[in-house]
């Protein structure tokens, strides 16, 4: 017998195997199915990328191939920023590399109160919460704010992240039609009047690239008393005189801005920020603040450096527009169908027929040496099937350029353009 | 009696566009099962009864809901509390 470690073996004294409908893994029969249909037809799983090396906002290593990244939300370029590693470098040496502990009891160090001043001076509001991660930041604040009896009203084409903030809440939960004003407003003066009331909406909404109409919209929720949070997830940095947002933009004042460290500050974690003079409660409220490990110093040294240059990044905001319209304007020459008929954020999604043809084209398109995201129901709205780019300041025109021409070239081979 | 019977009716109407199995409906009809519906089609249909009865069906109340009867009487319940 030659040793080869563990292995199955059958004794006598095992129990039968588990009938397959006692199995709790049997529910993931169909998706295990799909998976496995989509990559029998030969396809790279357009799920499990590897980086192997990140040269630049811009440039990584996949598969030994150099690659210009479109697809990773790193809006503003700030994740290779000097000033941003040195801070990030010397928290690692002064606190070390983790806190081990809840902001609430050993995790709040130096650097999680200077990342909090960073993000009331950048949105020149009196307080600010930061979260371990984005999505936290949403479950937290959303099940937080909104008890039982009270509601939350929703776009229907949320993030998950603000779906998962309701399930995890006991409010009554109202979605409406996605961008509609008058819908919200509909279903706003269809609810009691007494209650507290929470509109949760977003700046750009992710898989298509598209804008809220937030001033309606914030009209509507004043007019029936409800308060308002706005996530600029994917707007922090470049909408709004000081990029604090669409909400800016459009020169309006909200309750609450949800933002998170991830995209345009380059590193991870979530926040919220607010002018609510009782806001600090929050801290000793809400269950995904004080219930999980709080960010390593590094990250938080890191994110304060970042969001502190992000407040005068005049000249990346300006490249990044030119750079995304530079990309809208081509890929609505070339016949491609996009998400958003201007060029509304820095998402620019090109819609495609299915999945065959979204996956064919996408490795098409990592195979010329350009990663975007690729995004499928149920992630997208009214079941579409998307190639999604982000762009970055840091993109250079040359970069452009050849994204198009990748763009033309396997649009052509797959059938989608003429 | 015809008050439940007109709400049922008029339910049925709204489920015809996303009939597209062609389901014979009566109370016991499945959204799931039955019509197949995904996420997607249930929330345009919701908003589509919504409108319909001038009336909101929190996604809390969605989740008790699974067929047409008892749809029927959450409508006729949202009516009478108006």
């Amino acid at each position: 017998m030659t040793e080869t470690g563990l292995q199955t073996e059958t004794l006598p004294l095992d129990p039968a195997p588990v009938a397959p409908e006692r199995d709790l893994m049997s529910k993931f029969d169909g998706l295990i199915a799909e998976r496995r249909a989509l990559l029998d037809s030969g396809v790279t799983d357009p799920f499990a990328i590897v980086m192997e090396e990140v040269r630049s906002p811009t440039e990584a290593v996949i598969k030994g191939r150099e690659t210009i990244l479109l697809g990773t939300y790193n809006y503003m370029g700030m994740t290779f920023d000097p000033d941003v590693i040195a801070a990030g470098k010397q928290a690692l040496d002064r606190f070390g590399s983790g806190t081990n502990g809840s902001r609430m009891l050993n995790g709040t160090f130096h650097d999680h109160i200077e990342v909090e001043q960073a993000l009331r001076d950048f949105y020149g509001m009196t307080g600010a919460i930061v979260f371990s991660t984005g999505y936290m930041a949403n479950l937290g604040i959303i099940s937080t704010l909104a008890a039982k009896g009270e509601y939350v009203i929703l776009d229907a084409d949320s993030h998950a992240s603000i779906y998962d903030g309701c399930a995890q809440g006991n409010a009554e939960i109202v979605r409406f039609r996605h961008n509609s004003v008058e819908d919200l407003d509909k279903r706003l003066g269809r609810l009691p009047k007494e209650p507290g009331k929470l509109v949760v909406l977003e700046g750009v909404y992710s898989m298509l690239g598209d804008i809220a109409p937030l001033k309606e919209m914030v009209a509507v929720a004043r007019k029936h008393g409800a308060m308002v949070l706005v996530d600029e997830a994917h707007s922090m940095g470049f909408f709004g005189p000081n990029g604090r947002g669409v909400y800016e933009a459009q020169g309006l004042d909200v309750d609450f801005v949800v933002g998170t460290f991830s995209k345009s500050v380059g590193t991870v974690g979530g926040f919220v920020v607010s002018n609510h003079p009782k806001f600090e409660a929050v801290r000793l409220a809400c269950r995904p603040y004080i219930f999980t490990a709080s960010l390593p110093p590094s990250v938080v040294a890191t994110a304060a450096a970042s969001i502190r240059k992000l407040m005068t990044a005049h000249d990346k905001r300006e490249s990044l527009w030119r750079n995304a319209r530079a990309l809208h304007g081509g890929l609505t020459e070339m016949g491609f169908r996009l998400g958003t008929a201007t060029c509304d954020s820095a998402i620019v999604a090109v819609i495609l027929d299915d999945q065959v043809q979204a996956v064919t084209m996408w490795q098409a398109l990592l195979e010329g040496g350009l990663y975007v995201n690729m995004a499928r129901p149920p992630a997208t709205p009214a079941g579409t099937f998307l190639l999604r780019c982000s762009i970055c300041a840091e993109h250079t025109p040359e970069q452009i350029d050849r994204v198009l021409a990748m763009f033309r070239q396997a649009g052509q081979a797959v059938g989608v353009i003429g | 009696m015809t008050d439940r019977q007109t709400i049922f009716d008029t339910v049925a109407a709204q489920i015809e566009p996303f009939n597209k199995k062609g389901i014979a409906l009566t109370e016991a009809t499945s959204f799931q099962s039955d019509l197949e519906w995904d996420s997607l089609t249930v929330m345009d249909f919701v908003a589509a009864i919504e409108d319909e009865f001038d009336i909101i069906i929190t996604m809390n109340m969605q989740a008790e809901i699974e067929t047409v009867g008892q749809l029927v009487d959450a409508v006729a319940k949202l009516k009478d509390a108006q």
